[in-house]
Order: structure tokens, then sequence, then C-alpha cells
């Protein structure tokens, strides 16, 4: 856009004027768009100035980027820790799909009860923080009912799936929602009754359109699996985070908690450049 | 006499204030071709889709080979399989292959074996010209080709008669002489049809009979050649002038 009046001085950055140019003065489109450009290199390149100059190298690498305390945290980070946080993550999304479909299918219902079932679970569980419910399943409900989750990997596996349940029920319902209408009326006129027409021809179509945001909920999920140190896991259980907060406060250095962070990208990059690429797919499918 | 594959009474359909049907009475005999004609937002989609119930009447009843479908008794999805029906955007199963789409019904509905359902569907597809594309996804198919692949989708069920709602109109003009050619080929081999369209044409050569409809009511109806060419309401001969000098 080119406003009235001269922006910059007359002797712009730019060179000798392209042909077709605006009167003296004032600047054309493009030297307009290329001021804005270098401004903006500028203030870029000024800031990570301002950083390598003020940022005590030393003393950061001393608490952060240790090399000997970064390879004591291996292999467990990768045998114990990244496996813990990887079983965690299938356990809670397999049990949030589950729960997910069910809750979709229970939001999309013509009887009251299970929509307004359906509603409140999804209110709640995307209302309140994840970590408010991994505490009501691992503390409340033993003493409220009495209900101990078994399994060494049970209680955070469920407390993640409850929430993730939730988030995945509104994407699966707008998958379901995305099928076009003639489908349902196709296998209905063919003589299929809703619940058959439902398995056999919407869902797995639905499936299809929710399996790039789905795929986004599993590396949320990676990364909610860090809330689990709240469940008091053993040694055996630990997840990346834990683990990481455990070593760096044995040894007094902030290096293990670097360490995690490089398995969790080594995790959650691959994931996201796989939903980009399958929503690049679902984008040409039709 | 036998008893009429589809006998519609003092039917009348609204949606919320707008009353699209105001009390259809008509009959379609077992092996009669009903053309059903008329400007559009007439209802005459409506009232084919009341027929296997994808709409649900407001009031007024549909009997179904003597069997009324609007009782809370009736078994709708095995009447259902009796009545082919064929919609104008195709809404062939993207996720299943040709063959796909036209066995799945028959297995998990009908019952059928694998290989029986395989077998019919090889027949329909035969009977369509579409053999050649058994294994191919309903994307790859040109569009007139899909709707014979729908067609052929509603045969494999051996329904009694079929429906078809405006089966031409989603379709580039090229390729509307297949799927027509398709339906006269059925009618011609005795199949009970009722079918919604703008094709005069097919119409007139066709049909047994010519239903003209118009703001929810039949006007008048007869064989093709005395509605179409010698139409006795006023709408009538105003409906066919206009569709002439399209």
């Amino acid at each position: 856009m080119v406003r009235d009046g001269s922006v910059g001085s007359p002797a712009g950055p730019t060179g000798a004027p392209p042909a077709g140019t605006a009167p003296r003065g004032r600047l054309t489109r493009r030297q307009h768009a290329q001021l804005r450009r270098l401004a903006v290199y500028a203030v870029t390149l000024a800031f990570a100035g301002y950083l390598v100059v003020s940022i005590d190298w030393p003393e950061l690498q001393g608490a952060f980027f240790d090399p000997g305390i970064f390879q004591e945290q291996f292999p467990e980070i990768l045998t114990i820790a990244a496996r813990n946080t990887l079983i965690f993550t299938f356990f809670a999304f397999t049990g949030g799909l589950a729960i997910g479909l069910v809750l979709a299918l229970m939001r999309l219902s013509s009887i009251g009860p299970y929509r307004w079932f359906a509603i409140v679970y999804i209110e709640i569980f995307r209302g309140i923080p994840a970590l408010v419910t991994l505490i009501a399943v691992g503390y409340v409900l033993p003493i409220a009912l009495g209900v101990r989750i078994p399994g060494e990997y049970g209680p955070g596996a469920v407390g993640l799936s409850v929430v993730a349940g939730a988030y995945m029920a509104e994407t699966i319902r707008a998958g379901i929602e995305a099928v076009p209408k003639g489908q349902m009326e196709a296998a209905r006129s063919l003589g299929m009754g809703r619940g058959l027409a439902m398995a056999t021809i919407i869902i797995p179509q639905a499936f299809r359109i929710v399996i790039p945001p789905l795929t986004n909920e599993l590396v949320l999920l990676v990364k909610d699996t860090s809330l689990l140190f709240v469940l008091g896991t053993t040694t055996q259980t630990e997840e990346l985070t834990k683990f990481a907060r455990d070593a760096a406060g044995e040894s007094f250095n902030g290096t293990p908690l670097i360490a995690a962070a490089c398995v969790y990208l080594l995790i959650t990059i691959p994931l996201t450049y796989l939903a980009r690429r399958l929503e690049r797919q679902a984008g040409r499918a039709r | 006499m036998s008893v009429p594959a589809i006998e519609i009474v003092s039917l009348h359909k609204r949606f919320g204030r707008l009353e699209v049907l105001r009390g259809i009475d008509l009959a379609v005999a077992q092996g009669e071709v009903v053309c059903v004609i008329g400007p559009s937002g007439s209802g005459k989609s409506t009232l084919l889709r009341c027929v296997n119930r994808l709409e649900e009447p407001t009031s007024g009843r549909i009997l179904i080979e003597g069997e009324d479908i609007c009782d809370p008794d009736c078994d709708l999805d095995r009447v259902r399989t009796r009545i082919g029906m064929v919609f104008q955007q195709f809404n062939l199963f993207p996720h299943l292959d040709v063959l796909g789409n036209l066995t799945v019904a028959q297995r998990r509905v009908l019952r059928r074996s694998r290989a029986d359902a395989e077998a019919k569907a090889r027949r329909v597809l035969e009977r369509v010209g579409l053999l050649d594309k058994i294994d191919e996804y309903p994307a790859r198919l040109s569009g007139g080709q899909q709707q014979r692949v729908a067609i052929a989708r509603a045969l494999a069920m051996d329904p009694d008669m079929m429906l078809f709602d405006e089966a031409t109109s989603a379709l580039d003009p090229e390729l509307v002489g297949e799927v027509l050619a398709v339906m006269r080929d059925l009618a011609e081999e005795g199949m009970t049809m009722m079918v919604v369209t703008h094709e005069m044409g097919f119409a007139e050569r066709v049909a047994d009979r010519v239903v003209f409809m118009d703001d929810g009511v039949v006007v008048e109806q007869g064989p093709p050649a005395r509605v179409l060419r010698h139409p006795t309401h006023e709408r009538t001969r105003r409906f066919l002038t206009l569709v002439e000098e399209r």
C-alpha cells in the first residue's frame, strides 16, 4: 500500500529509481516494501548482537551446557525416560481416541442425556488444567470413591486419556460433520441402519479428515506427559521431565533439562513434520 | 389388478412455515415409468425423497407394495432395500472402490456371501457398461461413470423399483446421454421407475406417464404425448414454453 506523502528521506537506501517511478520525494510501492524488509533485518541483527554481547557465555555454558553432565544422561535418558514418555503417550492417545470417538457420537446423538453428558464432559476437561485432572485421577479418586487405578502406568495413562478424550471428541465430531450429508442418505437408502452407516461409511471418511489434526493432538500429548510428575512416578516409570528434574537436582546443574529438551524435539519435530505432510495429502485428496 | 408399487395418499410436507407439498395423491403401478417434471421449488424432489422416507412426511400415507412405511411398526431399513435411489450428486462412497461401493450393502444388509455379492456386482456393472472400472475409486471416474456406478450400486440390491432424483442435473452436457441410455434400458426391461427430471426428451420417449407439479401440487398428469404436447393447464404450458426456449 502506498501512502500519501513521503516516507523516509528522499535519498533513500535504494540506488537508481526503477523505470516508471513515482515523483521525487515519494517511494514507489516496491521501494517501500524493500525499506520495510531492511528495517526487519536491521532490528533482528541488532537483537542478535545484543544477545551475543550481553550474555555471560562461560557462566551459561557451565550452568546448562556442561558436556560431561550431558553425556552422563545417556543412555538412561533414552532407555528409561524417553521410553516411558512414549509409553504414556501411546496409552493416552489410544485411550483418548476411544473416549473421544464415544463422546463425539454421544455429542451427535439425538438422545438428550447422551448429548448433555458429552457436552459437560468436554467442557469440564477442556476447561480445567490437565494438571488438575491428573491430581484428581491420582489422589481425589482413590480417596473419594476408593478407586485406585492399577498398574505402574495406569493412573498417568488414564489421567491423560481423560483429558485427551475431551479434545479429540471435538476434533472427531468436526470430522464426522464434515462428511457430506449425502453419504448418510445414500447409505440409509441402501437399507443400512444408522449405526451400520456410521460404522462403515461415515466414520472411515471422518477419520481420514481428522488424521492431520489428531497428529497435532499427539504432539500435544507428548508434551503433556511432562505433567505426570505430580503422580509421583517411580524411577522405572519416570518420564523425560521428571528424569531431567531429578538429574538437575542431583548435579546442581541445568544441563539435564537441556538434554531432555533435545530429546523432546527429537520426538516432536518428526511428528509435526508428519502432520504437515498428512495435511498436504488430505488437501490434495479432494 | 395387482397392488401399486408406490401409492401416495394426501401427502403433506412442511419445512417450518413453508408448505412444500400440499396434498399429493399419486400411484405408480408395477412396471410403470413415471416422470415428474416441474419448475424448481415445485416440491418434486421432496416428493421423491418422501417415498423412501429420507424426508419425513408431515401427514399423509405412503404405501410401498401395499405396506404403509409411515407405520411405526414398519421395518424401514428392509423396505428401503426394495427401493433403489439415485441422487443428483451420485453420493458414491469415496473411501471404497467401485467393487466396495457395490458390495458393502449387499454384504452388511442383505447378508450375502462375498462370492455372491461380487458376482452380483460384476453382473450389474456389466449392465451399465463399466465392468472394467471395478477396481477404480470414484474420484478417478467421470461424472457420467460415477452416476452409472451409482445406478449399479442400487441395482445390486435387486430392488423392485428405482427412484431417480435429477440424476443427470449435475453432469456435463456431453455426459448426460450415457446415463439416460442406462435409464432407458432399465425402463425397457420393465423396472418400475419414478424419475424426477428436467430432460423433456427422455420423459417423452421413455415415460408411460408424465406428472407435472407446481407449487406443491400435481397440476396435471397423463401420457407424455398429451401432457408435453397438448397440456390442458396454463401453468404447464408456461413451464414447457420456458423449457423449450432454453
